[in-house]
C-alpha cells in the first residue's frame, strides 16, 4: 500500500462530490432549523413562565448529555416506528441534527439575548410594546448581530458532525470517501484526501469568523 | 404504533453485562483520553502563548489542524491510514501485537483531538490573567518560566475550570464515536441490544439514562472543584 | 361498514379485470401507502457479492437486486401504475430494524431466513442455500475453526454467521479474539489490512469477496459449514397481500426458468452452479396460479 494512487480522487469526483453536497445541504438545513427551534428554546427559557423555562431548560439539558450517534440512532430506528410511517434517511438525519443543534445554539442564542442591555427592553417597555414584539423588534435584531460570528463557528462545529451520517449509511462526504476507500483499496489516499477537504472548508469558515470578529471591534 | 414492550429484556442476560461492559468501556476511554487530552493541550496552549514564535506557529497550527478535522475522520486516520504510514514491521506491531489496538487507537485520537480544544481554554486563561501581572513579574526579574510557574499557571488553570467541565462531559460522548472502530462500548452495546432483542426504545433509553447520568455526575464533581478553586474578586466568581 | 366497503372494492376490482392477478386488497396495507406513495423503497446491501453491491458507478445490483425488480415489476402491474424506485443502503444492523419501522418495503440482500427474525419480518421464498465458512490467508496455515485459537477473528454485527461462531467458539471451548465490523467490505478489509487473521460469514459471500478483491489467489475459504442459512428477500410483516405479490412473481420466474438466466448472470462469472438443493427450492416453490 506504499504507493500512493491519487487518480483514484479523480476517478470518483463526481460520486464524491455528490456526497459533499449532501453535507454541506444538510448542513445548511439543520442550522436554518436549529436556529429557529434554538431562538424559540431560548424565549421560552427566558420567559420567566415556569413550565415553559423548565421545558426548555430540560431539553436543552437533556440533548446536551447525549451523545450524538446515540441521538441518530433514536431517530433513523424509531421515529418511522413512532409516526408509523417512513420519513426516509435524508430526513430522519435532518430532524436528528435540527432537534441536537437547536440545544446548542439556543444556549448561544440565549447569552446573545442576554447580552442585549436591559435598557432596551425597558425602553421597548415604556413604548408600550408587549414581550414578543420587544424580542421581535429590538432585542433579537441586536442580540442575532452580537451572535454571528459564534452562530458561524457552531455551523463549522455542525458541519463536522455531519459525518457522523456514516454510522447510519447515509451517502454524505464521509461515508462516500469511505465506500471509495473501500471498493478500490485505497483508504490511506481516500482519508487524507476527506481530512484534507474537510480541513479546507472549515478552516476557511473559521478565517472568516476572524474576519467578523474584527469587522465588530473595528 | 405496533411495538411490543419489554423494560425486563434490560435486566436478562446476558444484556445487563453487555450494558455494564458498554459503560466499563466507555470510561475507560473516555478517562483516558481526558488525561492526554489535559497534558497535551496544557503543553499546546502554553506554547501559544510563548513569546517565541516558532513554538508559537506550531501549536497554533496544532489546535488549527486538530480542531478543524472531524473526529470521525480522525479516528479513521489512527486506525486506517496511521499503521500503512510507518515502517512494515511497526504497522504490523500495532495492527496485530499492541495490546486492545482498538482502545489504544481510540483513546489517542479522542485524546489529541479534544487536547485541541482544552489548549484553546488554556490560552483563553492565560491572556484573560492579564497583560498587566505578565508584565509586573517581568519587571521584578522574574523569568519566562518563572513567570509562568509561580504567576500565569496558578491563576489561570484556576480561571479556566468552568469551561472545562463541559470539555470533561464532551469527552464522554465523544468516546461514542470509538463504536466506528469497533470498540463496544456504551452506544454501540445499546445499538447492540436493539438489533439482538429488537426492543429499541427500551436499548436506546437505557443508554439515554446513562449518559445523562455520567453528565450529572461529572457536573457534580466540576462544580465541587469550581467551589475550590474560584478566585474571589476574579471574574466568574461572585 | 368499512368492512363492506373493502369488500366492495375487492369485489369490483376483481369483477372489472375478472383476473385473479389483482385479487390482492390494494385498499390498504403497505400496497396502498406504496401507491399513494407513488414509490417503492428497496434496502439494499452494499458489499454482499454477487447479491447486493455497487458497481463501478456505486450503483447497487446483483442477483437479489434482480429478483427484487420482477418483484417491483409485479407491485407495479398491481397497482397499474408506475413506481419510482428508491434504494437505501443497510447494513446487517440495520436491516431488520429499518423493515420493522416501516423504512423499506423489500430488502435485496443475502438475508438468512430464521424464525427468530420471523418475530419481526416476513420473508418470500428462498432464493439461495448457503451456510458459513471461514476465509483466511492462503499462508496462514488455517484450515479451520479449531485453528483460529488464540488468533484474531472479524464478524459482521448481527449476521447469523456471528452467531454461529460465537456458538462453535462456546462448543468447542475456543479462545478467539472479535473484531466486531459493521459489514462485509469492512470485514474484508480487516482481513487486507492484516488486523484480523480471518474473517467469517456466508460460504457464497467469502467467494465474492475473493472474486472481487484485487489479490483473489491470496485468499482461501477454509472448514466445514458451521452453519445453514437459506437467503430470502425480506418483507414486512402482516402484509399478506403485498407478500402474495411477491410470491407470484417469484414463483412465475421460477417456473418460467427465468430464474436460471437471472442466476447464470450472477454466479457464472464466480463458477458457481447451482445446487441440487437449490434446485429443489426453486422448483418447490414453483407454484402453479
Amino acid at each position: 500500500m506504499s504507493d500512493f494512487d491519487f487518480a483514484v480522487i479523480a476517478n470518483n469526483l463526481p460520486f464524491l462530490m455528490e456526497g459533499l453536497q449532501l453535507s454541506l445541504w444538510l448542513t445548511f438545513l439543520a442550522m436554518m432549523g436549529g436556529i429557529v427551534l434554538g431562538t424559540l428554546l431560548a424565549l421560552m427559557r427566558l420567559s420567566g413562565i415556569l413550565p415553559l423555562s423548565l421545558f426548555a431548560a430540560t431539553y436543552v439539558n437533556l440533548i446536551r448529555s447525549v451523545p450524538l450517534i446515540l441521538v441518530i440512532f433514536w431517530f433513523y430506528f424509531l421515529v418511522p416506528l413512532a409516526l408509523g410511517r417512513p420519513i426516509g434517511n435524508f430526513y430522519s438525519a435532518l430532524i436528528a441534527f435540527t432537534l441536537f443543534e437547536a440545544a446548542y445554539f439556543s444556549e448561544i442564542i440565549r447569552a446573545g439575548i442576554q447580552s442585549v442591555r436591559k435598557g432596551q427592553a425597558q425602553a421597548g417597555q415604556a413604548s408600550g410594546l408587549n414581550y414578543w414584539q420587544i424580542q421581535r423588534y429590538i432585542v433579537l435584531p441586536q442580540a442575532f448581530r452580537n451572535m454571528i460570528p459564534i452562530l458561524v463557528t457552531q455551523g463549522i462545529i455542525l458541519f463536522q458532525d455531519t459525518s457522523l451520517v456514516f454510522v447510519v449509511s447515509l451517502r454524505d462526504f464521509m461515508t462516500v470517501s469511505s465506500i471509495v476507500a473501500r471498493t478500490e483499496g485505497r483508504l490511506v489516499e481516500m482519508y487524507i484526501f476527506a481530512a484534507i477537504v474537510y480541513f479546507v472548508i472549515c478552516f476557511a469558515g473559521s478565517l472568516f469568523v476572524r474576519r467578523l470578529q474584527k469587522a465588530k471591534t473595528a | 404504533m405496533d411495538y411490543n414492550w419489554n423494560w425486563g429484556v434490560l435486566f436478562t442476560d446476558p444484556y445487563l453485562d453487555w450494558l455494564v461492559m458498554g459503560v466499563q468501556w466507555t470510561f475507560a476511554v473516555a478517562l483516558t483520553a481526558w488525561v492526554l487530552a489535559l497534558i497535551v493541550g496544557i503543553l499546546v496552549g502554553v506554547g501559544r502563548t510563548l513569546p517565541s514564535r516558532p513554538i508559537a506557529f506550531i501549536c497554533t497550527a496544532y489546535v488549527e489542524l486538530f480542531r478543524n478535522v472531524p473526529l470521525l475522520v480522525q479516528m479513521f486516520l489512527w486506525y486506517f491510514v496511521m499503521p500503512e504510514l510507518v515502517p512494515d514491521d511497526m504497522g504490523r506491531w500495532i495492527k496485530r501485537d499492541m495490546p486492545n489496538p482498538e482502545y489504544v487507537t481510540a483513546v489517542i485520537a479522542l485524546g489529541l483531538y479534544t487536547a485541541s480544544r482544552v489548549a484553546e481554554q488554556v490560552r483563553a486563561g492565560i491572556s484573560a490573567v492579564g497583560q498587566g501581572l505578565t508584565n509586573a513579574s517581568y519587571a521584578n526579574g522574574f523569568s519566562v518560566a518563572q513567570t509562568y510557574r509561580y504567576i500565569l499557571l496558578p491563576i489561570s488553570f484556576r480561571l479556566i475550570v468552568p469551561p472545562m467541565t463541559s470539555e470533561f462531559l464532551t469527552i464522554f460522548k465523544n468516546s461514542s464515536l470509538a463504536l466506528t472502530i469497533g470498540l463496544l462500548e456504551l452506544t454501540a452495546q445499546s445499538q447492540q441490544i436493539a438489533e439482538y432483542t429488537f426492543n429499541g426504545f427500551e436499548a436506546y433509553t437505557a443508554a439515554t439514562v446513562i449518559y445523562v447520568c455520567i453528565a450529572l455526575l461529572a457536573t457534580i464533581i466540576m462544580q465541587v472543584a469550581e467551589r475550590y478553586t474560584r478566585i474571589p474578586g476574579y471574574m466568574g466568581s461572585r | 361498514m368499512k368492512h363492506l366497503t373493502k369488500f366492495l372494492a375487492i369485489t369490483t376490482t376483481v369483477a372489472a379485470f375478472g383476473s385473479a392477478a389483482v385479487a390482492q386488497d390494494i385498499t390498504q396495507g403497505r400496497l396502498a401507502a406504496i401507491a399513494e406513495r407513488g414509490s417503492i423503497v428497496l434496502g439494499h446491501r452494499e458489499s454482499s457479492v454477487p447479491f447486493a453491491y455497487l458497481d463501478e458507478n456505486q450503483t447497487p445490483v446483483g442477483y437479489s437486486i434482480d429478483l427484487c425488480m420482477a418483484v417491483v415489476d409485479a407491485v407495479e402491474e398491481t397497482l397499474g401504475k408506475e413506481l419510482e424506485v428508491q434504494f437505501v443502503p443497510v447494513t446487517p444492523q440495520t436491516r431488520i430494524a429499518l423493515m420493522a419501522n416501516g423504512t423499506i418495503d423489500l430488502e435485496c440482500g443475502s438475508t438468512t431466513n430464521n424464525l427468530t427474525r420471523q418475530e419481526q419480518v416476513e420473508y418470500l421464498p428462498i432464493t439461495f442455500i448457503t451456510g458459513t465458512k471461514i476465509l483466511t490467508r492462503a499462508d496462514s496455515g488455517i484450515n479451520g475453526i479449531d485453528d483460529l485459537a488464540g488468533k484474531r477473528i472479524g464478524l459482521a454485527q448481527g449476521t447469523t454467521n456471528e452467531r454461529a461462531i460465537l456458538r462453535e467458539m462456546e462448543a468447542r471451548g475456543l479462545d478467539i479474539d472479535i473484531l466486531p465490523v459493521r459489514d462485509h467490505a469492512e470485514g474484508m478489509l480487516a482481513l487486507e489490512t492484516d488486523r484480523v487473521d480471518a474473517y467469517s460469514t456466508d460460504h457464497i459471500l467469502l467467494h465474492g469477496l475473493v472474486a472481487k478483491s484485487r489479490t483473489p489467489e491470496a485468499f482461501a475459504v477454509v472448514g466445514d459449514f458451521l452453519s445453514y442459512d437459506p437467503y430470502a428477500l425480506m418483507v414486512p410483516r402482516n402484509e399478506s397481500d403485498f407478500e402474495l405479490v411477491g410470491k407470484r412473481a417469484l414463483a412465475d420466474l421460477f417456473r418460467s426458468g427465468e430464474i436460471n438466466e437471472i442466476y447464470e448472470r450472477w454466479f457464472g462469472p464466480l463458477g458457481v452452479e447451482q445446487s441440487d438443493m437449490l434446485r429443489t427450492a426453486f422448483q418447490l416453490n414453483a407454484l402453479p396460479q
